[in-house]
């Protein structure tokens, strides 16, 4: 009697494991294959896009559309850059982007800096001050300060997209960076402090090293999003050889086309524009999605 | 005395401190912030067409606005339809993603990457992207369509009833694998595993656990991603500036398109002002119904 039910047992349990196993393998089958569709489906439009880009100008008109190029025209890759002032229009974004990068990281870490390591009256309003400014749709200041950039000439020249970032770089980024200098404990600054260093080498020798995970979200998060801007140009540049390569992208397809179609131009430019977002990314993955993640919770 | 001063000037200092190290953020806010904030405020009563100096004009905008500006009305209901559409869907696909990437396989990592890519491009370049992909003759969709299932498709961004549609997957596809769903991935792997277990033993299926123990346990993060995605759906802006410039026929004249034309091609500075401020209302009382909503449905595992 009992052999017999533990011979059942084993025997159940045995069935129960090779249900499980297969269980296991039907789910990661079936999580392999929607994986799979739904990548092919998120890449298709940049492979199809990048084909186009390398077609020949009449070729990509052609019905029924190929996937592959006849002759692949690796030189279209080159030609945007002596259609239109692609060269001048990387290199004002590059201005922008880093310009505004070191505007922004610099002076956020000496805001954050002040609000999480100082005592001073007024300072939890002030911070709360600094988050409300988040919720404040840009729409509402956008019209004033495009007459305000009027009124001091700054208009059709990539200061209003750069020098604002030299104010505390933006709430986000103050905050990102006081959230984390919050975890980093304070018998650094103290035995420093003993020791004689005054609050900005406390800043620069001692609490930079500890947050630059932090410094790299802020930096990542900076270049892209200046990277990507696109209505702040609309408004304050009109002369395209002051344009961005967002804007400009925009202006090249508006362009008006004579003879020879440019769509294999314009994808072209599209994945230009596109490449070294996708660099910074793989370099930089793990703080940005980390820097995502603890925002995105924290608030 | 002296003695007893110290510490006093001590904390002055730190004080002192304190304000120089934030003043950057202080300048900033006066200058690009309160100052723009108020003005707009005044410019939204002023008639300003910057050629002539600023003339008050007291509710005109806003009346302006409600009873004479039809293209008021049908690019606010235009945007409400494109919030509807453009929310949940993004909400569902990010989380239904989300789960699909906790799933522990090899190689989620690269699928991570592989959906985070979209959301990297630059808006104005996938929006040309998708327009090239949605050619009414030999785009990639429409000429899969004939192929495969004999469908001929429509015009897509060139037809007035599918550029809206067309225009909510091109914002998906840009948005789904991209911050929403890492911050509900997040959410999902701090679920605990308990709670699965205990379901297991009361008999619940794959569906019933999700619906029971993750949707439930993940409500602060579908709470937050809905806040943001509406504030940001509101503003829906580049797509259609880029891909349809509003049209086809008004179709994509999103609230956001409104306002930047009255501003930049009619140079109606006041108005535009006025439509800011609508919009900025209108946000407001969404956010603050929200808030009072989620008290109902979103469960925080801490207590409060």
């Amino acid at each position: 009697m009992t052999v017999q039910s533990k011979a059942d047992f084993q025997l159940s349990a045995a069935r129960a494991r090779r249900t499980a196993r297969i269980h296991l393998a039907l789910r990661q089958g079936i999580t392999y294959f929607l994986c799979l569709t739904l990548g092919l489906i998120f890449m298709a439009p940049f492979f199809w896009a990048f084909f186009s880009a390398l077609k020949d100008p009449f070729e990509i008109f052609e019905f029924p559309p190929r996937l592959f190029p006849s002759v692949w025209r690796w030189g279209n890759f080159v030609e945007i850059w002596v259609r239109v002032p692609f060269a001048k229009w990387t290199v004002n974004t590059l201005l922008v982007c880093i310009l505004s990068l070191i505007g922004q990281v610099s002076t956020a870490t000496l805001v954050a800096y002040g609000f999480s390591r100082f005592r001073f009256p007024g300072r939890e309003k002030l911070f709360l001050l600094v988050l409300s400014t988040m919720m404040l749709p840009f729409q509402v200041t956008l019209i004033p300060l495009y007459l305000m950039y009027r009124a001091i000439n700054w208009l059709d020249t990539l200061k209003p997209l750069i020098v604002p970032n030299y104010f505390g770089g933006g709430a986000f980024y103050i905050f990102l960076i006081r959230q984390f200098l919050m975890t980093v404990p304070r018998d650094l600054d103290e035995a420093a402090k003993i020791d004689g260093a005054g609050s900005f080498r406390i800043l620069w020798q001692v609490i930079l090293p500890l947050i630059k995970p932090a410094l790299l979200t802020v930096t990542i998060f900076s270049f892209m999003s200046n990277w990507n801007n696109f209505l702040g140009p609309l408004f304050f540049l009109n002369d395209p050889e002051k344009f961005t390569l967002s804007l400009g992208l925009r202006y090249f397809q508006g362009l008006p086309t004579s003879g020879e179609p440019k769509q294999h131009l314009l994808m072209a430019a599209s994945i230009t524009m596109t490449i070294p977002v996708l660099i910074l990314f793989f370099f930089t993955q793990r703080y940005f999605v980390q820097g995502i993640i603890t925002t995105g919770i924290k608030m | 005395m002296k003695l007893l001063r110290k510490p006093l000037k001590m904390s002055t200092l730190e004080a002192i401190s304190g304000y120089l190290y934030i003043s950057p953020w202080v300048i900033g806010f006066l200058i690009f912030t309160l100052i723009p904030f108020v003005a707009s405020f005044l410019l939204s009563f002023m008639d300003y067409a910057i050629a002539t100096p600023p003339r008050w004009a007291g509710l005109s905008n806003f009346k302006r606005a409600f009873f004479q500006d039809s293209l008021f009305w049908h690019s606010l209901k235009l945007t409400i339809t494109y919030v509807m559409y453009s929310v949940p869907t993004g909400i569902v696909g990010s989380l239904l993603l989300a789960v699909l990437l906790n799933q522990p396989i090899h190689g989620n990592t690269i699928f991570r990457t592989l959906f985070f890519l979209p959301t990297l491009t630059p808006v104005v370049a996938a929006t040309l992207l998708w327009k090239w992909l949605l050619h009414p003759e030999v785009g990639l969709v429409n000429t899969l369509l004939w192929r495969y299932l004999h469908i001929s498709g429509p015009g897509w961004l060139s037809d007035p009833n599918w550029a809206l549609p067309s225009i909510v997957v091109i914002s998906l596809w840009g948005s789904v694998g991209g911050g929403r769903m890492l911050i509900f991935l997040a959410a999902l792997q701090g679920v605990p595993r308990e709670l699965y277990e205990a379901a297991e033993i009361d008999g619940a299926g794959g569906f019933q656990k999700f619906w029971y123990v993750t949707v439930p346990m993940v409500t602060p993060a579908i709470f937050f991603n809905l806040v943001i995605g509406i504030i940001g759906s509101f503003s829906v802006f580049t797509i259609s500036y880029v891909g349809t410039d509003g049209g086809p026929m008004y179709a994509t004249w999103f609230y956001m398109l409104h306002l930047v034309s009255q501003a930049l091609r009619y140079f109606n500075m006041g108005y535009a002002s006025a439509l800011a401020w609508i919009l900025f209302m209108i946000l407001l009382v969404f956010t603050y119904l929200q808030v009072r909503l989620s008290r109902h449905w979103v469960y925080y595992a801490g207590g409060v």
